[in-house]
């Protein structure tokens, strides 16, 4: 167990370094001069394009770009967007927190409307419960996340005026506001994953319903309850674990276009518009810090998955 | 149990004065860039600005350059500008805006690594302190559109000292003199500003905070604008602008814009330009010819833009009356292309950027010119890599614009002149050259008129550029809100303006 750990810490390093390699090669291969962008309706003056290159390293071959950038990241520094002149480290440390607290919002709707909803689903097999709620998921699965945002602007905020349609305020400020602006992104975002879920839930109870023991169970005289909730259930949410934490990965991307509708400052919104102004430094320290969080996430989950199961121990 | 109701009654004479304090909300299509006026490069951070620092000078509805700052000026010879300051005018940390405040900031604009300013003001030769309320700005050779430069971010002045010790962090937290001072900026999110007390027009402004948020997504900002949740948009678009007047709540108000809308083409720049079109001026006046500007404005503006065939705008005094728009005349492109000898169909690639708007055009145009033998394929491409590939000549024809200048020189100098700095199409004609520079150097406007009308005769033969309309800025607001100075700039001041109850 310890030595399956370390290993799988010690592939966290190379896995990182090539992130860094292919993020800083592939930007390069995008059409579009960062100096142009930067110099703005100034871009027709050489001089000032010079100036710019010069100023970001741009003249300079790209392997030392790359490896001026890597040392600083080793030490700590992730470098400062080129359009706004804020520390990257800082920008990121701002915009985490939103797109988190966005994510785990999506999340506890996705469970709390996926799970149950493929129980009822898997118990109700083929009668009016199952059709509905498998109607519901397909809806969900193929509405697209852009415009369902938009037409839940237009009827929640600006029809009825119940919730602000876009923006953004920290917990830490004012919780009621902040959940506000949140809960509509949230329900957007959490909308495809519910359906994923509830499909998945529903085939593993299926699974889980036809099994020896439950038939045991029920012979023993339990109520359908326990017999669903403690025994099937039980079972079956294994894989649905094992969907839920691969789905987190699933949030983070999501979190661009939901970002994007709802003007939310987070992770997703950031990178999108570094992405457009060619802002190298801030989608180098974006998607290393992603890459860092999605390979952490694996772990974590690696070895959850051995605490829960623990036939794994042993190999 | 005196003092609970002594603070009871405290509280109760500060709630009225808490209510009454007021936000307005403005929405920004972008976020801004550098909050620096020797360093920003972009037309949002302008609009920032505009609550941040004033300037020198301003621009009114007519486009006339009125003080700010100044409270006059006098040309004492063609080089020799003398501005007489306003006085007892403060920045947001206390200091005096005087003559050297003036002179520090000429002059970081001139040597600050990475001004965006130097190319504007780059006709001073240098600046003298006279008195503290009066400067004297000497230029290399006479300049007529300088003074226009100093009603922009060239004529914002800054505080030396907060200026030197900020050093490359001024734009984290700028110290301006305008009437909002800066509070916060979260990027992507939002720019707030308070007001400043001992701002000199103090009496004009009405609210007691500003907060711009960026909204690039235009359903966005209509559902913002429509729920109340911000009160000013700019740059509404023109097919949202229905939604925006059936709703009583709101308001649309709209001023010719500065810029244009062209289609650009290659005539010298790389290998790309050896094509019938960039070769053959008969060709370009076909395409012209072919294009019915009216019905383009009618189909993806929804009517609101100008049709227009020059590089200024018509609510500019430099507009030339007697150079319309000419009407679509298939016959007459047909025989020019006839004349030309080219066998049709005539292959036009167009780089078009891909943003909703342009790409409407394009398909418009396309078929348009295709009644007359063209066929224009349309190349739809990001807006970074368009101006890469305009520059480095990847391109037969563009469509773009341009964001438009108050002085003409900005929106013809650099487009139009040998070797010119926004010359995609490396057009040079000698004429032109020469009807610019002149137009440069003279103070005369009806003399500068006359250059520009001899430089707009040859571009209309030549072609290298096919201007189309010219925008209109469209604000969209509350309707409650009065005092709004529908500037062709497109700048929101915040002077004046103000709610009704």
């Amino acid at each position: 167990m310890q030595g399956r750990l370390g290993t799988r810490i010690a592939q966290i390093i190379p896995t990182l370094l090539l992130v860094s390699v292919l993020v800083f090669c592939l930007q390069q291969l995008m059409p579009g001069d960062p100096a142009m962008v930067l110099a703005g309706e100034e871009r027709g003056d050489p001089q000032v394009l010079a100036q710019i290159r010069a100023e970001l390293w741009l003249d300079r071959p790209l392997p030392v770009q790359y490896l001026h950038w890597m040392g600083n990241v080793l030490r700590g520094d992730l470098g400062y967007s080129w359009r706004t002149r804020q520390p990257v480290s800082a920008l990121i440390a701002t915009k985490l927190p939103v797109t988190l607290q966005l994510g785990t919002m999506a999340f506890v709707f996705a469970v709390a409307i996926g799970v149950p909803a493929g129980i009822v689903a898997a118990v109700q097999r083929n009668k009016f419960w199952d059709y509905l709620a498998n109607a519901i998921g397909l809806a969900g699965l193929s509405t697209p996340t852009f415009w369902l945002g938009i037409m839940m602007i237009l009827l929640i905020s600006v029809d009825l005026g119940w919730l602000p349609p876009s923006g953004y305020v920290p917990l830490t400020e004012d919780w009621r506001q902040s959940l506000a602006t949140t809960i509509m992104p949230a329900f957007v975002l959490g909308n495809a994953i519910a359906a994923i879920l509830m499909r998945h839930t529903r085939a593993a109870m299926l699974t889980a319903l036809d099994q020896d023991y439950i038939r045991t169970a029920r012979a023993k005289g339990l109520s359908e309850f326990a017999v669903v909730l403690r025994h099937a259930l039980r079972n079956a949410l294994i894989p649905v674990v094992t969907l839920g934490a691969l789905e987190l990965g699933t949030l983070l991307s999501g979190a661009v276009l939901t970002e994007q509708v709802f003007s939310i400052p987070g992770f997703g919104k950031m990178i999108v518009d570094a992405v457009f102004n060619r802002d190298y430094p801030v989608v180098q320290g974006v998607v290393l810090v992603t890459a860092f969080l999605y390979v952490m996430l694996n772990l974590l989950a690696d070895i959850l998955y051995v605490v829960i199961n623990p036939r794994l121990r042993g190999s | 149990m005196l003092r609970l109701l002594l603070l009871a009654l405290c509280l109760l004479t500060i709630v009225p004065a808490v209510s009454q304090a007021q936000t307005l909300r403005i929405a920004l299509r972008e976020d801004a860039d550098l909050l620096d006026p020797t360093l920003a490069r972009t037309y949002v951070g302008r609009i920032v600005f505009a609550g941040l620092c004033d300037k020198l000078f301003d621009l009114n509805e007519k486009l006339e350059i009125v003080p700010q700052l100044a409270t006059g000026y006098e040309w004492a010879d063609p080089v020799t500008l003398i501005i007489h300051l306003r006085q007892g005018v403060t920045f947001h940390d206390g200091e005096i805006l005087d003559a050297a405040a003036v002179k520090y900031t000429l002059e970081r604009a001139l040597t600050l690594p990475g001004s965006f300013r130097r190319s504007e003001i780059s006709s001073v030769d240098h600046v003298e302190i006279v008195d503290p309320a009066t400067v004297k700005i000497i230029l290399k050779s006479p300049s007529s559109p300088f003074l226009s430069q100093l009603t922009d971010r060239a004529g914002m002045i800054l505080p030396p000292k907060a200026t030197e010790a900020a050093g490359k962090n001024f734009a984290q937290a700028p110290v301006c003199s305008g009437p909002f001072k800066f509070v916060e900026r979260v990027a992507q999110d939002r720019i707030v500003l308070d007001r400043y007390p001992g701002y000199w027009d103090a009496a004009n402004i009405h609210f007691d905070r500003v907060i711009y948020q960026p909204m690039p997504e235009s359903s966005v900002l209509l559902a913002n604008l429509r729920s109340g949740t911000i009160d000013l948009a700019e740059r509404v678009l023109p097919t949202d602008v229905a939604q925006v007047k059936a709703d009583p709540k709101l308001r649309i108000v709209t001023s010719p814009a500065l810029g244009y809308e062209a289609i650009t083409f290659n005539l010298a720049n790389g290998e790309r330009a050896n094509t019938p079109i960039g070769q053959n001026k008969l060709l370009r006046q076909a395409f012209e010819a072919a294009i019915d500007r009216q019905a383009v404005v009618d189909v993806v503006f929804n009517g609101m833009y100008q049709p227009n065939a020059q590089a200024v705008s018509p609510a500019s005094p430099f507009y030339i009356a007697s150079v319309p728009p000419p009407p679509r005349d298939l016959a007459k492109a047909k025989a020019l292309i006839k004349q030309s000898g080219v066998p049709t169909p005539i292959v036009v690639q167009m780089n078009v950027p891909n943003t909703p708007d342009r790409a409407q055009e394009a398909e418009v145009i396309q078929a348009m010119a295709q009644e007359a033998g063209f066929e224009v394929k349309i190349n739809l491409i990001e807006f970074a890599a368009s101006l890469q590939a305009a520059t480095r000549g990847e391109f037969e024809a563009y469509l773009i614009g341009w964001s438009g200048r108050a002085d003409p020189d900005g929106n013809m100098f650099s487009f139009l002149t040998t070797g010119g700095g926004q010359n995609d199409g490396h057009y040079s004609n000698a004429v032109v050259d020469a009807a610019l520079t002149d137009a440069r150097k003279s103070t005369d406007l009806a003399a500068r008129r006359a250059h520009y009308e001899t430089a707009l005769r040859q571009l209309r033969d030549d072609l290298p550029l096919i201007y189309l309309e010219s925008p209109v800025n469209i604000v969209g607001m509350s309707a409650k809100l009065t005092g709004f100075r529908p500037v062709p700039d497109g700048m929101i001041r915040l002077q004046g303006l103000a709610v009704t109850k």
